[in-house]
């Protein structure tokens, strides 16, 4: 929690309030956010309490230097304390260290809401998909990294794959419901429910705005002007689009019913982006400046110069 | 070669549900039907139905739901300050979103 080893308890309240409202995994954008949460969670678990807060203090020194760890009476009250497999997690982890020492029921969420029939924990996580996959449908494999109990009572980490069908027309942030694939339901508990999260992996022309698709598309300064057909790449296959005579930079030109499918589908955007023709030759040059000559074309004319 | 022995499995998209009643948007969302009721009273959720009996929930409000609950337990803030907090980074992400489309440009 970065407070020093003889901070006060408001020290360590004010810290914990500063990074809780930093790292809530509703409110952070870092992808560890968490994990981190979690962490700071149980570090603050102990450190509120000035009794478990001394027990943590003798005992951390104590792990460090390889000592024999002798807990002063009654300060694992209320908690499940595995006195024997402490010794196996005298490796480095913080977050382990504290779940081995203080058992499963310390884990996040607590443990007061625990029966031994209870429903297993909703997890989510969040799954890449390309734009393609939401116009047409698609199967990806998702891999996720679950903590679970082993027989022996320890926290454990498997990794799980799962193959999942991404049903056309999803968008980004939407959550796909996968029942029963959650965390294990305690006892006779069923499990909890898997909730991915759907973000597009990021495209090289495209951008996705909800349901809506937008393209950037480079026209030539005359295309713009005089208006003209061309031809534009779309996700379902590339179309012929009409320029309207006089369009700007930044117009938009709305392909309805072009974006993501669904009821109602979205659209598609093209947002003009003129650019313009080198002029890196003598003929080049003098179309330049014949068109200099011919219009006497002041662009700053609105900035009063 | 593995993953094509995995079974393949469908899911719903939750945002796609637009008529959840009151029982099945608590049993989604994991909250009782009394926290249902001050959400409702808060405006953090909005059911289409004039009495709680006919209540009809969209599925887009179970992440809001879920999210006002976490922060109002996990950062102490009261319901009107969760709320608060949702509309916020809602348009945060709205923001973010086409903010990536005009800096992609360059």
């Amino acid at each position: 929690m970065g407070v020093s080893r003889d901070a006060t308890q408001d020290e360590i309240k004010r810290a914990y309030h500063k990074l809780a409202r930093k790292y809530h995994p509703d409110v952070s954008k870092l992808a560890d956010a968490e994990a981190r949460f979690k962490e700071l969670g149980e570090a603050y678990e102990v450190l509120k309490d000035p009794e478990k807060r001394a027990a943590y203090d003798r005992l951390g020194k104590g792990w460090r230097e390889g000592q024999e760890f002798r807990p002063p009476p009654g300060w694992d009250q209320g908690f499940e304390f595995h006195s024997g497999g402490g010794s196996g997690a005298a490796g480095s982890q913080f977050s382990d260290f504290f779940e081995s020492l203080f058992g499963q029921g310390f884990a996040w969420g607590g443990g007061a809401e625990r029966e031994f029939h209870a429903r297993g924990e909703d997890s989510r996580a969040k799954i890449l998909i390309d734009l393609d996959d939401a116009y047409h449908g698609a199967t990806r494999t998702v891999t996720l990294n679950r903590t679970e109990l082993a027989p022996d009572g320890k926290p454990k980490v498997t990794a799980h794959t799962l193959n999942v069908h991404i049903p056309k027309g999803v968008h980004q942030g939407q959550h796909i419901r996968l029942a029963g694939q959650g965390g294990a339901g305690m006892g006779r508990g069923k499990a909890g429910d898997l909730y991915l999260e759907v973000e597009f992996r990021a495209h090289p022309y495209y951008h996705i705005e909800s349901r809506d698709v937008y393209l950037d598309l480079p026209v030539a300064p005359w295309e713009a002007a005089l208006g003209a057909t061309v031809k534009a790449p779309t996700p379902t296959g590339p179309v012929d689009l009409k320029i309207p005579p006089g369009s700007h930079a930044g117009s938009k030109l709305r392909l309805r019913g072009r974006g993501i499918p669904g009821k109602p589908a979205g659209d598609l955007y093209a947002v003009l982006r003129i650019v313009l023709p080198p002029a890196d030759t003598e003929a080049a040059k003098a179309a330049y400046r014949d068109l200099e000559r011919t219009l006497k074309f002041n662009p700053r004319a609105r900035l009063g110069v | 070669m593995k993953h094509q022995l995995l079974p393949l499995l469908s899911g719903e998209v939750l945002e796609e549900h637009e008529n959840l009643t009151l029982e099945e948007f608590c049993r989604v969302c994991r909250v009782s039907v009394d926290e249902v009721y001050i959400l409702v009273e808060e405006g953090i959720v909005e059911p289409s139905g004039h009495e709680a009996r006919v209540w009809r929930f969209h599925g887009a409000n179970v992440r809001r739901v879920r999210c006002a609950v976490q922060l109002r337990r996990d950062l102490g803030v009261n319901w009107a300050g969760a709320a608060l907090a949702l509309d916020l980074l809602e348009e945060l992400q709205e923001l973010r979103t086409r903010l990536r489309r005009f800096e992609g440009e360059s």
